[in-house]
């Protein structure tokens, strides 16, 4: 308990820190996922091919090369930016892969009836996507939806082997005072279940409201 | 993906294939452009200059990363033997006709799969001295990458069990068979057949999750890469190095899932694999 009351301003920020990163990741990776999706299902060949190739190399590469690359090689190449951001990107980048993929499964799920009838109506491609197909696909995935944001979540962690203002380098910030680095590390996995567990509930919440009757 | 794609758009006239060639073109600019950017960064910042790519021919190096991708196969086939195994173990404990050995089972699993699996790891390396029990980096990733993922496949072994037809267990049971034989002749040799493209997604999963062994000083092929990167006498190569590493990530990733991939596409035309649409444990 010591370990964590006499370092509670640090824990707490550090998982302000957590929960910060996993907001911007996190919408970033949605909005950028769902574009990909698109680029993949859509009519033009160049397109779908840029879509596939950047699902394929990124859903395979680890995450920790990505985050090395981004906090090691990036301003070497480009120029300075604070390590929040590089981390902001670069976890956006890993999972807006794993989101299109997930998107991409929820538009095969919309019964074909529904594209059939908005073409009908004289839909074009953007149209019949954007108002009629995502909005099902969207709500059909909404709990593996959820499965890839908690693992962002988890993931937020692979950003503190590479500096210090996130939640998994509490232990560093515990040791230096003397204090017991098992301890602090338990703290921190409790801190992660308690807020995941919120998010599972949401996916439940979310599955039984947004579940389409079909 | 043909069938659904093919729906959401007509065949297109005139006017539509002009501009999906327009969209077309201006995609292909944009990538162009982007490559073009990566590409000139990196020769404006001498990382295309042959001194940083001399290291390629000399045989330190190459036998380093070898050593390094030895050290990745090694920590991935004994976590992934030992997951599978605890994965069997849990999901067992969760089918089981006994509440608290179920319950048990449900928490653990629970437990795994809401901790990262960096805190976990670095819970083996760096907390566990505090308690007085020291172990080496590798015992350390091994035991992360067991727990992790043993809790996740032990879901997955789960669904395949219960996606399992309730006739196959009831006629076995009807036979005379145990509890014990039921589960080891009937049901779980079909589970594993249907779940086999979703373990072996797993396994990636697990593959690329050795990498974190980085972050606790785990020789492996991403500290190799660091380490080679770091060397002022090679010319400090942290991006070639880095970017040939991730060449060998991409290619064993893509061999692994090529393999789920034949192993769906295999299932998919034998009738005598039950159909079941599970979600791919793919999550990051």
């Amino acid at each position: 308990m010591d370990v964590l009351f006499g370092n509670l301003g640090e824990f707490l920020t550090r998982f302000g820190g957590t929960i910060a990163l996993f907001v911007c990741s996190a919408i970033a990776s949605l909005i950028l996922g769902v574009v990909l999706a698109a680029m993949r299902v859509s009519p033009v060949p160049a397109m779908r091919a840029t879509g596939t190739v950047y699902v394929t190399l990124l859903r395979n590469t680890p995450l920790t090369l990505v985050l090395f690359f981004f906090a090691l090689g990036f301003t070497k190449l480009f120029f300075y930016l604070p390590f929040f951001l590089l981390a902001v990107i670069g976890l956006s980048l890993y999972t807006a892969a794993f989101v299109c993929e997930t998107v991409r499964g929820g538009i095969s799920t919309v019964s074909e009836g529904q594209a059939e009838a908005a073409r009908a109506l004289g839909f074009g491609f953007t149209q019949t996507l954007t108002l009629v197909v995502l909005p099902q696909a969207v709500r059909s995935v909404m709990p593996p939806l959820t499965s890839v944001q908690i693992a962002l979540l988890k993931n937020t962690t692979v950003a503190a082997g590479f500096s210090v203002f996130e939640a998994g380098g509490f232990y560093r910030a515990v040791n230096e005072r003397g204090g017991s680095t098992l301890v602090a590390l338990l703290w921190v996995a409790l801190g992660f279940i308690v807020l995941v567990i919120p998010l599972t509930v949401l996916q439940r919440r979310l599955e039984k409201r947004w579940s389409v009757s079909r | 993906m043909s069938a659904p794609t093919a729906v959401l758009f007509d065949v297109p006239g005139p006017r539509a294939r002009a501009r999906n060639t327009v969209a077309g073109a201006v995609t292909l600019a944009v990538v162009l452009a982007l490559l073009g950017v990566i590409v000139w960064r990196l020769a404006a910042t001498g990382q295309l200059d042959a001194r940083v790519w001399e290291w390629v021919l000399y045989e330190n190096v190459q036998l380093a990363i070898l050593d390094g991708l030895v050290k990745t196969l090694q920590a991935f086939a004994t976590g992934a033997v030992l997951a599978l195994a605890l994965g069997a173990l849990l999901a067992l404990g969760r089918l089981s006709d006994h509440r608290p050995l179920r319950s048990a089972c449900s928490g653990f699993v629970e437990l795994f799969r809401a901790v990262p699996l960096v805190v976990l790891m670095f819970l083996f390396y760096y907390g566990l001295p505090s308690a007085g029990v020291t172990v080496s980096t590798f015992v350390a990733v091994v035991l992360g990458l067991m727990l992790y993922n043993g809790a996740v496949l032990a879901e997955v072994f789960r669904a395949g069990v219960l996606a399992v037809p309730r006739g196959q267990s009831e006629a076995a049971y009807a036979l005379g068979m145990r509890k014990s034989g039921v589960m080891r002749f009937v049901l779980l040799p079909q589970a594993v057949r249907s779940m086999l493209p979703s373990i072996v997604s797993q396994l990636v999963v697990l593959l690329k999750d050795t990498a974190l062994g980085f972050l606790i000083t785990y020789p492996e092929l991403l500290f190799q890469a660091q380490f080679l990167g770091s060397n002022a006498s090679l010319g400090s190569p942290l991006i070639p190095v880095a970017l040939v590493v991730a060449a060998i990530y991409i290619t064993l990733c893509l061999l692994l899932s090529a393999l789920a991939n034949w192993l769906e596409r295999r299932s998919r035309r034998n009738p005598a694999v039950i159909a079941i649409a599970i979600e791919r444990p793919d999550d990051a």
